[in-house]
């Protein structure tokens, strides 16, 4: 079944093109990893399923996002709904100056859900979901600052899951952690992709192949291919592709 | 040692003099400032009157008066300050409206603090009829302190990672939900220490006091928004080129200058120390 489409996808930055005619689409609880050099358009094409983009103020967007068949940038979508249906990780963690806790409610708070009990199932739960639970369950009241930074990447993850999101996007969640919390972290991704759709952004080319389903390939604006991930690791379809992943550019 | 080495240690080495020579002048000042005018500091000096053409007796009404006048100016200038940092920072988008509001703050903090004071006097004192009052003294100084409080907030919020504001808003928060949720909670100390350290510098300004609201002599207390008071800058100046027996009211010049440089160094530590405390508290909670 496909959760998530792009279809005829064309991006601007002013004078910029930054992603031209970009036909995908995603399967439920599948990981799709994006791949490709620095500056390809990956992370750009990622920010569009929460309209991330629309905070820089010379972007320019032609064609149709659509979740769950509805269209994302129909001028009856409500931009502060949509960002809270759909969780985003970022590069580094960035948790909130805030308690374990609150970083975990503050979803479900700006959102005007402030019923305790509501808020301490969702806490638990999402934690749990993030396999952080035990290691932080006797000291939610502390600050976010005080965890390792893998744990702090957890609880992004946690936080981004307490609002159920429809769709998780991830922008390189693991290139500022070290080897250990990336494996956490990957593990953890292999769990969701059992109850949600993913899409990650990656520079780690074993870390695509470990982790995801079907891998995206894009180079200077466009997408070169999109396939299951084995296919295009064992046998890609597309020269460049090819040469990307055996790295002899990029 | 190679020649490269050479000139290296003699380039850092005259930095470093010349950073010392820095500390030197402001030890140099407080010296100087120390050794004519500690004698005469007693708690009667601060707490008393000052009498006999202000040759004897004490500052108080002055220290009062400059208590008053921060206090006012901080009223006006830090709400207003503040907000219009938050706008400018955090609302405006990059546009030539943007640029002109920074210009324009800008060139206000270029404005001679004199000018500051005739145009205290043109408009609070004479158009607005407040005549010569604490009002038109505070909403004076308050004006002169404006761009700092606006560049200090900005700075305060610059310094916020943008990465939280993107966390934030990916979850749904509005713009003000982020600003009063992750951004002012991580701002706020440096926002705070910024508006004190202005406060060291509204204490020190004679020029926008001078026809708005100084007193040269006014043995008593203030009661109310429209009464004149002295103050500590003015007070100095008074005492240091027009008083009645110049020669003996220089060493109350001297303790004059000695109080107020005490009260902006006390401040200025308050505010880094303050500083420190809150940003561990924001980290730790």
């Amino acid at each position: 079944m496909i959760k998530a489409e792009a279809k005829n996808i064309n991006v601007w930055y002013g004078d910029f093109h930054a992603l031209k005619n970009i036909n995908m689409s995603f399967n439920t609880n599948s990981v799709t990893a994006l791949i490709g050099p620095s500056g390809c358009g990956k992370s750009t094409f990622l920010r569009l399923f929460n309209r991330m983009n629309d905070l820089i103020s010379n972007f320019r967007l032609e064609g149709l996002i659509t979740v769950d068949e509805q269209n994302l940038y129909s001028k009856e979508v409500k931009i502060d709904e949509l960002r809270k249906s759909i969780g985003m990780v970022f590069q580094k963690p960035n948790p909130f100056p805030k308690s374990i806790y609150e970083n975990v409610a503050y979803g479900l708070r700006v959102n005007g859900i402030n019923d305790r009990r509501t808020l301490d199932e969702t806490v638990e739960r999402s934690l749990r979901q993030a396999a952080l639970w035990d290691e932080v369950k006797d000291n939610l009241k502390k600050s976010a600052m005080s965890i390792s930074g893998g744990q702090q990447q957890r609880l992004c993850i946690a936080r981004a899951l307490a609002v159920e999101p429809r769709l998780i996007l991830m922008d390189e969640p693991a290139s500022a952690l070290d080897p250990i919390s990336t494996a956490k972290i990957e593990e953890l991704i292999f769990e969701l992709k059992k109850s949600f759709t993913i899409l990650i952004v990656t520079h780690n080319l074993q870390q695509a192949g470990r982790i995801s389903d079907y891998t995206g390939f894009f180079y200077m604006g466009e997408m070169i291919e999109h396939d299951a991930t084995q296919k295009m690791f064992l046998n890609p379809s597309n020269e460049r592709t090819q040469n990307y992943i055996t790295g002899r550019f990029g | 040692m190679t020649k490269k080495r050479l000139i290296q240690k003699i380039v850092f080495t005259t930095f470093g003099l010349i950073s010392l020579l820095v500390v030197g002048i402001l030890f140099a000042i407080l010296g100087f400032i120390a050794i004519r005018g500690l004698h005469v500091i007693s708690w009667e000096f601060l707490t008393s009157m000052p009498e006999d053409g202000m040759t004897k007796g004490g500052i108080f009404p002055a220290i009062v008066g400059t208590g008053c006048l921060v206090l006012g100016s901080m009223i006006f200038a830090f709400p207003i300050g503040v907000l219009s940092g938050i706008y400018t920072h955090e609302y405006l988008k990059d546009s030539w409206f943007k640029r002109f509001i920074r210009m324009m703050t800008n060139n206000l903090s270029g404005i001679p603090s004199i000018v500051f004071g005739l145009f205290g006097m043109a408009l609070f004192v004479n158009y607005l009829s407040f005549g010569d009052s604490i009002l038109a003294g505070s909403l004076t100084l308050g004006l002169l302190t404006l761009p700092v409080v606006i560049r200090t907030t900005e700075e305060a919020l610059k310094s916020v990672d943008d990465t939280l504001r993107m966390g934030s808003y990916a979850l749904g928060a509005t713009k003000l939900q982020t600003i009063g949720r992750v951004v002012l909670p991580v701002a706020y100390p440096n926002i705070i220490t910024g508006l004190i350290l202005s406060i060291g510098r509204v204490s020190g300004e004679t020029a926008p006091i001078l026809f708005t609201v100084a007193a040269y002599f006014l043995p008593k207390l203030p009661s109310s928004l429209s009464d004149q008071v002295m103050a500590l800058p003015y007070h100095l100046y008074v005492l240091a080129t027009s008083g009645t027996n110049m020669e003996q009211s220089r060493p109350m010049a001297y303790g004059t200058a000695f109080v107020l440089i005490a009260i902006v160094l006390i401040i200025n530590t308050a505010a880094s120390l303050l500083r420190r405390y809150l940003n561990k508290k924001v980290k730790m909670d």
